[in-house]
């Protein structure tokens, strides 16, 4: 955004608390969920208004905590793989990802290669599942009714990728420490084909009807601004820091054993840094993953799905701390295993508690509409907050 | 792996370039304070004296571009004979000899060691290079408090608050130290190894319970061989096929 934009957004702003303070207006609270539309779950937010905006936002995790890290302390390693599926539930195949490569990192066992393929295959799917849905969803947040149908028509094509290979549409719990629990059905991977087609073709439609549209523009740009420096000091990851213009995106710059290095794919970046750029990220970002499926497909190598493992996994004692890159943004798992059938202790770095952490700085100031504009841009799902 | 407690004289292998200027870069700002330093599968640990904590943090982020927060927690190393139902649980397909899981009794830290009961740990990353660094501080036993870094990574302020009412650690500073996800009104810090999980204390293990006994004479190790065979089939069908007619004519 230049220059000119962003001093004319702040004196705008300037100017309207002038005027709110000549009417002395009087401020009021908005309570904003637990159950709300726009808080996808049961995030509640507490505003503090005057006139039309908010003086400052809290938001109120916890209406969904589920105690994670103290389960996963009682519970086996086969057993948490299920567990971690419900923590993000629209991508939950990304979510097994890196809790089974950081207890392979402490086995020393590495699952084969067509393994790796085809787990980062269901990675990607998990995100198109994912932003398809943010995609349809962040329409319905600014009265756009279409594009949540589109979404839900087409996440179908995804999803019924991922229930034909594993059985499961939501919760997949496919991922095993060693390898993947089957192999792929015959047919699958030209299936799969065309379904990210029918994907590339809701980016298409979507960027027509809505991210192109003016109604969008307007709402959306030059709103909720994040520069980035602020952005990582609050630990946003994922699009919300790509839009910031941080090029960092881990399928690229880790040493994932994941095969991502194997497929050609660009990491969109925005230098805006506003709401719109968040969207308008994100829709990249799913036709570079129906890309990067595409390639997979076409160059999965044959071979073992499992490593050697023993029948009753013990982890052996160690730390390690294994982060990918979600559809949310960076997810961690830091393990500690005391070689027990379980960890000791789990601490899970989950993309949406940093990123709407960020909340209370960024509402900040911002009208009342902006602001589920700006909690829808930034993405979260709850499962992903509370754990 | 063990602390050591003069560790700049004997500096630890670390050959990749960035995690060797990092512990350069903190050791120069923090001196003796830094307590340990491992690498290991590619990633830093490095723990710090909890005077230097801050200082860490600062150094991180000015001096050595750690500029991204990824998260802050605590970890409560007393072992845990509580909640330990897997020492008693063999599950049906354990392998031949294996012995149950030994019962831990004394605190074994984990990497970087550690002195006390509770640490506080957290981890940086430097977004330019591509390299992360998790930081260490023991706490003291009875009264684990440390800075806030709230003042160099605003991000740290919910993921301080969370530590504090999981683990019940104070952070000096720190803005407003209140519960983020438990109730104003509760009590005790839950992930505390001494922290009852009260579903634990019901049913020690769910593998254990679930698994229901098979009645005796549906069990196949006590049928007779050579049964059912292909005649009685049509025979145990036929009372069944009868018997459905009158059921539901009942009800009707």
């Amino acid at each position: 955004m230049p220059d000119w934009k962003k001093a004319a957004y702040v004196a705008a702003q300037a100017a309207d608390a002038r005027v709110n303070v000549e009417l002395e207006a009087e401020g009021m609270t908005l309570n904003i969920g637990p159950q709300h539309p726009a808080t996808h779950g049961t995030l509640r937010i507490v505003c503090r208004l005057d006139g039309e905006q908010v003086v400052w936002a809290d938001p109120v995790p916890g209406y969904m905590h589920r105690g994670y890290e103290k389960l996963c302390e009682v519970r086996n390693y086969p057993q948490i793989n299920t567990l971690v599926n419900r923590i993000d539930w629209l991508g939950s195949f990304c979510n097994e990802v890196p809790f089974i490569l950081a207890a392979e990192q402490l086995m020393e066992v590495e699952a084969p290669e067509r393994a790796q393929w085809i787990r980062t295959i269901f990675f990607e799917l998990g995100r198109q599942a994912n932003l398809i849905l943010f995609l349809g969803d962040v329409g319905t947040q600014l009265g756009a009714i279409t594009p949540v149908f589109l979404a839900f028509r087409d996440r179908e094509h995804v999803l019924n990728m991922i229930e034909a290979a594993t059985g499961g549409r939501f919760h997949p719990n496919f991922d095993r420490i060693g390898g993947l629990k089957d192999d792929l059905p015959k047919g699958w991977l030209d299936e799969t084909v065309s379904a990210m087609k029918r994907v590339e073709d809701f980016c298409d439609e979507v960027e027509d009807l809505m991210i192109g549209g003016t109604i969008f523009q307007q709402r959306t740009r030059g709103v909720g601004v994040i520069p980035a420096e602020v952005g990582l000091e609050y630990g946003l990851t994922g699009a919300n820091i790509r839009a910031s213009g941080i090029d960092w995106d881990l399928r690229r710059d880790s040493e994932s054993p994941l095969a991502w290095k194997s497929a050609d794919f660009k990491v969109v970046t925005h230098p805006d840094g506003d709401s719109f750029a968040r969207c308008w990220v994100r829709l990249q970002e799913v036709r570079e993953s129906a890309r990067i499926v595409r390639q997979l497909c076409e160059g999965l190598p044959a071979g073992p799905i499992m490593a050697k493992v023993p029948k009753i996994i013990k982890v052996p004692a160690g730390e390690a701390y294994v982060e990918t890159e979600n559809p949310l943004g960076v997810m961690g798992y830091y393990l500690v295993s005391q070689g027990g059938l379980g960890p000791f202790r789990l601490k899970i770095r989950t993309p949406s508690f940093n990123n709407i952490a960020i909340a209370p700085w960024v509402l900040r100031g911002v009208y009342v509409p902006d602001v589920i504009t700006i909690l829808a841009s930034l993405y979260f799902i709850l499962g992903d907050i509370d754990r | 792996m063990t602390a050591t407690d003069a560790p700049a004289t004997e500096a630890p292998a670390i050959e990749a370039g960035h995690h060797q200027r990092i512990v350069d870069g903190l050791r120069g700002s923090l001196g003796d304070a830094v307590l340990d330093v491992v690498l290991e599968r590619g990633d830093l640990w490095v723990r710090v004296d909890r005077s230097a904590w801050h200082g860490a943090f600062e150094a991180g982020k000015r001096k050595l571009g750690l500029t991204f927060f990824s998260f802050l927690s605590g970890i409560d190393w007393t072992p845990a004979p509580g909640l330990s139902g897997e020492r008693t649980f063999k599950g049906e397909d354990a392998d031949e000899g294996d012995e149950p899981v030994e019962e831990a009794t004394e605190v074994r830290t984990g990497l970087a060691g550690g002195d006390t009961r509770f640490q506080v740990f957290a981890r940086l990353f430097d977004v330019r290079r591509h390299v992360g660094v998790t930081l260490k501080a023991d706490l003291d036993d009875a009264d684990p408090s440390i800075d806030t870094v709230t003042d160099l990574f605003r991000g740290a302020d919910w993921h301080e608050r969370e530590t504090w009412e999981m683990f019940g650690f104070t952070f000096d500073g720190h803005p407003g130290l209140r519960h983020l996800y438990l109730p104003a009104e509760f009590e005790g810090h839950p992930l505390r190894k001494d922290f009852p999980l009260l579903s634990r204390e019901v049913k020690p293990w769910p593998g254990l319970v679930n698994v229901e006994q098979i009645p005796p004479h549906l069990d196949p190790k006590n049928q007779p061989a050579a049964e059912a065979p292909p005649s009685e089939a049509p025979a145990s069908d036929a009372p069944a096929a009868d018997a459905a007619p009158p059921a539901e004519g009942g009800t009707e």
